[in-house]
């Protein structure tokens, strides 16, 4: 029973930390404070739980008792006036129904986070640590920062909101396009961060992406249908529709050309093939609905039996001329690749590697090993494929790449 | 809460205006001005004089020095000040936005100390 009602409450601390934060800190308007009541709720809930039992609505009860710290805190810290002021917030969180409570504080937070008094480098930062949850250890190598100094200007960033008096809502029509970005890229990668957990991790990915899908859906409605916000939607139902195809019976990993697309989830791809087409209406393209036009053309194969290569080359044009980003870049020589043979997309894959941020990406080695492969380099190949290997955390991936190095040196020795 | 909108802009240029854009520039904060009055949200404003007016007290080593000019020199010089009462900063920055200084130099936006009532 104690085992049982600490693992409650450490389940709750990781997986609810972003949540119950995000009420709370839209209804006290302070983020470190917030962070600190809700620390001690859960020292407290660890603490009673394992004597008097996991209570029936375990959230409810870790919010009472983070807004009584906050309360007291509010009268301890504050002048009559303010805490007068602060209290009335407070109490109007109280009193409204818990689940009144989630569907946008968090989102809320989010666009808080991307305040444009905040410097633009910490703003994502800054959303994965409060909205969704991640330790500072675990986003510093996200943006290449030592995790000491990155801490620091995040609780820097949190006192200026606090004490600079920014407001916590959902921006107003004219301030949305400066901040949109920055929440939408915070959105994108908290779906990526439960996309490449182990797949054995079910249950914690499915939590990740219904997260993402429901902050998704929530920011396209609220921005009024901003292309960008439906391109990332439609993107993220497109990656999800496919996630059981990934893995065969055996549990070894399919690439999506491999994949069957019966297995494919058709109902989300409709969704997203619905919503694609309303953002496309607005003519104003960018990145996620490049991407979304991409997912979208691999889906067609479920319809034509086929893939549109040529098309999902002009499409990958775009996203490069719109990114510039080396990932873009990789994935653009695949298509190439079908496109015009893997002699000039092998070229291309060559020339981006002189870009030292690719030295540690996998995707990249993984498509060079493929191209040198194909062209009959073998031992670049090999040594690609050394590279992709290594960097590879998953082990089903990382399986099938093996394989590959396998079926290389196979063809190289029947060849001899 | 309180927030001082601080105007910066470059004393030489404005040196340099016809009459005519100074009554242009005169009339755009009569507007702002009356904007703030209408919207509740004006506590005080004032235009200042320029720099080469200006003397500043300074204590260097326990001595307490007068020197001419400024606190510093800088290429933009502070010409004024509106202390407005805003509900937040993005109240506040929206006020900043329609300054007729954001549009010639810039204005900085401070929170201003909430002190204890009583």
């Amino acid at each position: 029973m104690s085992g049982e009602a600490r693992q409650a409450a450490e389940r709750l601390a990781r997986d609810r930390y972003g949540r119950l934060l995000s009420v709370l800190a839209a209804s006290s308007r302070d983020i470190a404070s917030a962070e600190d009541a809700l620390a001690d709720a859960l020292t407290a809930a660890l603490r009673d739980w394992p004597a008097s039992g996991v209570p029936r609505s375990p959230e409810a009860w870790l919010l009472t008792v983070a807004r009584r710290r906050l309360i007291d805190g509010a009268r301890r810290r504050q002048s009559a006036d303010a805490a007068l002021e602060q209290l009335a917030w407070l109490t109007e969180g109280a009193a409204a129904p818990l689940e009144a409570g989630f569907p946008d504080a968090r989102l809320k937070l989010l666009f808080v986070c991307a305040h444009p008094s905040i410097d633009p480098a910490v703003r994502a930062p800054l959303m994965l640590q409060v909205v969704l949850g991640f330790s500072a250890e675990a986003i510093a190598p996200l943006f290449l920062a030592p995790p000491a100094r990155l801490s620091q200007r995040l609780v820097r960033a949190k006192r200026k909101l606090r004490e600079a008096g920014a407001a916590f809502r959902v921006p107003e029509e004219e301030e949305l396009p400066e901040r949109l970005d920055a929440v939408l890229d915070a959105i994108y990668a908290l779906f990526t961060q439960g996309w490449a957990l182990p797949f054995e991790d079910r249950e914690r990915r499915a939590e990740l992406a219904s997260d993402a899908l429901w902050l998704g859906r929530l920011t396209a409605s609220l921005t009024g249908e901003r292309p960008e916000a439906m391109g990332l939607l439609a993107l993220m139902l497109h990656a999800w529709a496919r996630d059981k195809a990934r893995r065969d019976a055996h549990g070894r990993y399919v690439p999506l050309s491999e994949q069957d697309p019966a297995l494919w989830d058709h109902a989300l791809i409709g969704e997203a093939e619905a919503i694609i087409l309303r953002a496309t209406r607005h003519a104003s393209p960018g990145r996620f609905q490049f991407e979304a036009a991409i997912q979208s053309a691999h889906a067609a194969r479920r319809l034509s039996g086929r893939t549109d290569w040529p098309a999902i080359l002009r499409l990958h044009d775009g996203l490069v001329a719109i990114s510039g980003s080396p990932a873009a870049a990789i994935n653009r020589c695949v298509a190439l690749a079908e496109v015009h043979g893997p002699g000039v997309a092998c070229l291309e894959l060559e020339a981006l590697g002189g870009d030292s941020r690719l030295d540690a990406y996998q995707p990249y080695w993984a498509a060079l090993a493929e191209m040198r492969g194909r062209t009959g380099d073998g031992a670049g190949a090999e040594y690609a494929f050394d590279r992709a290997i290594a960097l590879q955390a998953d082990p089903a991936a990382r399986d099938f790449l093996i394989g590959r190095r396998a079926r290389l040196r196979g063809l190289g020795s029947t060849r001899r | 809460m309180q927030y001082m909108l601080l105007i910066y802009g470059d004393e030489a240029g404005l040196a340099k205006t016809t009459p005519e854009q100074m009554t242009e520039m005169m009339g755009a904060y009569r507007v702002f001005t009356e904007a703030l009055v209408a919207a509740g949200a004006l506590v005080t404003a004032d235009r200042l004089q320029p720099v080469a007016n200006a003397t500043t007290v300074r204590t260097t080593n326990g001595a307490m020095q007068l020197h001419d000019g400024p606190f510093a020199e800088t290429k933009e010089q502070l010409g004024g000040y509106y202390l407005i009462e805003a509900p937040d900063l993005d109240a506040a920055l929206g006020w900043a936005k329609k300054c007729p200084g954001a549009a010639r130099g810039s204005v900085e936006v401070r929170p201003v100390f909430a002190m204890p009532a009583g």
